[in-house]
């Protein structure tokens, strides 16, 4: 296919490693107990005292989600020059350039290939680091070409979400990507493929309102915020104090919009167990891993902070 | 009573001294007649002019204009045997959507479209044009019944946007629209959006994903509204005009940027000006678009459809 040529590079990245933090001690945002960093980065970046997760960064997302926290990433074409000449207080190609060089990243949406318990999958992992994971049309790009590979590896295909919603530096362009990343959607589900979708904090505006409600299975991490509208719009619109938990990953199960909220040390077992389960996958011998994971983590956990 | 814009003001003097000028009972009436033609023919260029090079910000004003043809007006206008069809059949009837089928020029069509209202009443029971999820739901169900029956879909868009609310996010606001955008794009009969004033970020795009898109002349489509937009990026709402500007919001940007397939000419000083008009305008352009993808085998539809969405953006990669 000619697209594998004209957009799609593969190259081995081998494991993906963030440098060592400088600081030894890290404070919760949540309930402001110091946790070494250390132990805190063993722990997936969630606190051992009241389990908020924080905030991951790509190469940990990655590194967490295949096995052996082994991948291979998908080259993609950088972002657009500028189809607007969009300029605020900023040029849009200077926030470009902030931005990759502040999160290492060359775009909102990082592809990737490899296996989750076993079974070959396409992961697309959301950088809310970049220009807060804004959706443009390079980002459209990416997730019609995460499409276009796991078709063509005959693969789930798996996003994990983190964004502010459109990318207002593109206008329309922006907006048109719903209907784009939709079709990368309808793509896997003409194949017969699953697309399974991590909703992550924060979740919002176009991204939520287009490719992230429309997972055969719709997982969450705990006590994320994920919705159309801000909290802030909504409370500016009906001039009401907003419910306790709204909006919240468990919110949206209580109502129905989700399958599961799913702690992040128990995500590489569901997604597991998940993927073997619709792509019809012989059940895996006694005592191995993914077998294993239906014991452990059988019905969606939630954490305490929530 | 005609509400006039700012920027019209040299026009709504002019038409003021008209008006002043024909209650006159001047026994001299014939010089009144002379003057009336004079003062007309002079409001007329003034309004030629301004409309000729309205700024973005003005576009946006022209957009929302309260006398601008709805698009309750265009269903009444454009359809016979119109049958209105009501309820998502999970939850409620959204009366921001309005839909139904009925016959354009003779063939059997299902409409639907964003209602903002024309006066206090009926804009609050139209919750000025703002969908929640019901009423994109409801769209889903009328797209999918035109899909079953074999019916054209022709939707009106004219909305600030979804509506930001408690009840609308309990429901589900952000699967509504995404699930609205992917029965769009399945739809195995012609789809042919026209936005008719403010074309308001998704909850516009959730009836917007056709064959072709249609904007009026002075219509906007845009990702956030410019006030937002300014809040945010110049943390100044007043910079609306700016912003309007820079998201490039007009028919005329987004024709250039290929993200639209038509322009629907306006009268001289917009579809509010001479509503008959527009409504027979935006006749022609769908009448004209209707014959060309009524041919259209399903397969093919949905196939050039997607290769339409599937390339907007694309050409401006490095
Ligand atoms: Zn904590």
């Amino acid at each position: 296919m000619s697209w594998i040529t004209e957009y799609v590079r593969p190259k081995i990245r081998g494991l993906l490693r963030r440098d060592v933090p400088d600081n030894l001690w890290t404070n919760c945002e949540s309930c402001g107990q110091m946790i070494l960093t250390k132990e805190l980065r063993r722990a997936m970046n969630v606190c051992p005292h009241c389990g908020h997760h924080m905030k991951a960064l790509v190469p940990d997302r990655l590194a967490w989600t295949f096995d052996n926290g082994e991948c291979t990433r998908i080259e993609l074409p950088p972002a657009p020059v500028d189809p607007l000449g969009f300029r605020d207080q900023k040029k849009y190609t200077d926030r470009l350039k902030d931005a990759r060089a502040k999160s290492h990243l060359d775009e909102s949406l990082i592809v990737a290939h490899g296996t989750i318990g076993g079974y070959p999958a396409v992961v697309g992992v959301m950088a809310i680091e970049f220009m807060t994971g804004t959706m443009g049309a390079a980002f459209g790009e990416r997730f019609v070409a995460a499409a276009r590979l796991a078709v063509l590896q005959k693969s789930p295909l798996v996003v994990f979400t983190a964004s502010g919603g459109a990318r207002m530096q593109e206008g329309v362009i922006s907006l048109m990507q719903m209907p784009r990343t939709t079709i990368g959607v309808q793509m896997l589900k003409e194949a017969g493929l699953p697309y399974i979708v991590v909703l992550t904090n924060p979740t919002t505006g176009g991204v939520t309102a287009s490719f992230a409600m429309l997972g055969d299975v719709q997982i969450a991490e705990p006590n994320a915020l994920i919705g159309f509208a801000g909290p802030r719009v909504i409370e500016d619109t009906v001039r009401e104090k907003l419910p306790e938990g709204f909006q919240r990953s468990e919110y949206l199960l209580d109502h129905g919009m989700l399958d599961m909220v799913v702690d992040r040390k128990n995500m590489r077992e569901t997604l597991a167990r998940v993927i073997g389960l619709l792509m019809r996958a012989p059940a895996k011998p006694e005592g191995e891993k993914a077998t294993q994971s239906v014991a452990e983590s059988g019905a969606a956990q939630t954490s305490p902070a929530a | 009573m005609r509400q006039f814009l700012d920027f019209e003001k040299p026009v709504a003097e002019l038409e003021n001294k008209i008006d002043e000028l024909r209650q006159m009972t001047d026994p001299d009436g014939v010089n009144i007649a002379e003057e009336t033609a004079r003062l007309s023919e002079k409001a007329e260029k003034h309004l030629r002019a301004i409309y000729a090079k309205l700024t973005p910000w003005q576009k946006v004003q022209v957009a929302r204009h309260a006398q601008r043809p709805h698009a309750q007006d265009y269903i009444n206008a454009l359809l016979t045997e119109f049958t209105p069809l009501a309820g998502d059949r999970l939850y409620a009837d959204d009366k921001a959507i309005v839909g139904g089928i009925g016959r354009f020029d003779g063939q059997p069509v299902v409409v639907i479209g964003t209602e903002r209202g024309s006066d206090l009443e009926t804009r609050l029971s139209h919750n000025f044009g703002m969908a929640r999820p019901e009423g994109y739901r409801k769209a889903q169900r009328l797209m999918k019944l035109a899909g079953r029956f074999n019916l054209p879909i022709l939707t009106f868009i004219d909305t600030a946007g979804a509506w930001p609310g408690i009840d609308a996010e309990q429901r589900g606001q952000a699967e509504a629209i995404a699930r609205s955008i992917e029965v769009c794009l399945e739809a195995p009969v012609p789809l042919i959006a026209t936005v008719i004033g403010e074309g308001g970020s998704g909850g516009a795009v959730a009836l917007g994903a056709g064959d072709r898109v249609m904007m009026l002349e002075h219509a906007i489509y845009s990702v956030i509204s410019p006030e937002a937009c300014a809040s945010i990026l110049w943390r100044d709402p007043k910079q609306a005009s700016t912003a309007a500007e820079t998201l490039r919001l007009t028919a005329q940007d987004l024709s250039r940027l290929g993200l639209i397939d038509r322009i629907i000419p306006e009268p001289v000083g917009g579809a509010q000006r001479d509503p008959q008009a527009a409504l027979a305008s935006v006749h022609d352009a769908l009448a004209e678009e209707l014959k060309a993808l009524l041919p259209l085998a399903p397969a093919r539809l949905k196939e050039l459809r997607r290769e339409k969405f599937l390339a907007m953006g694309r050409e401006n990669l490095s």
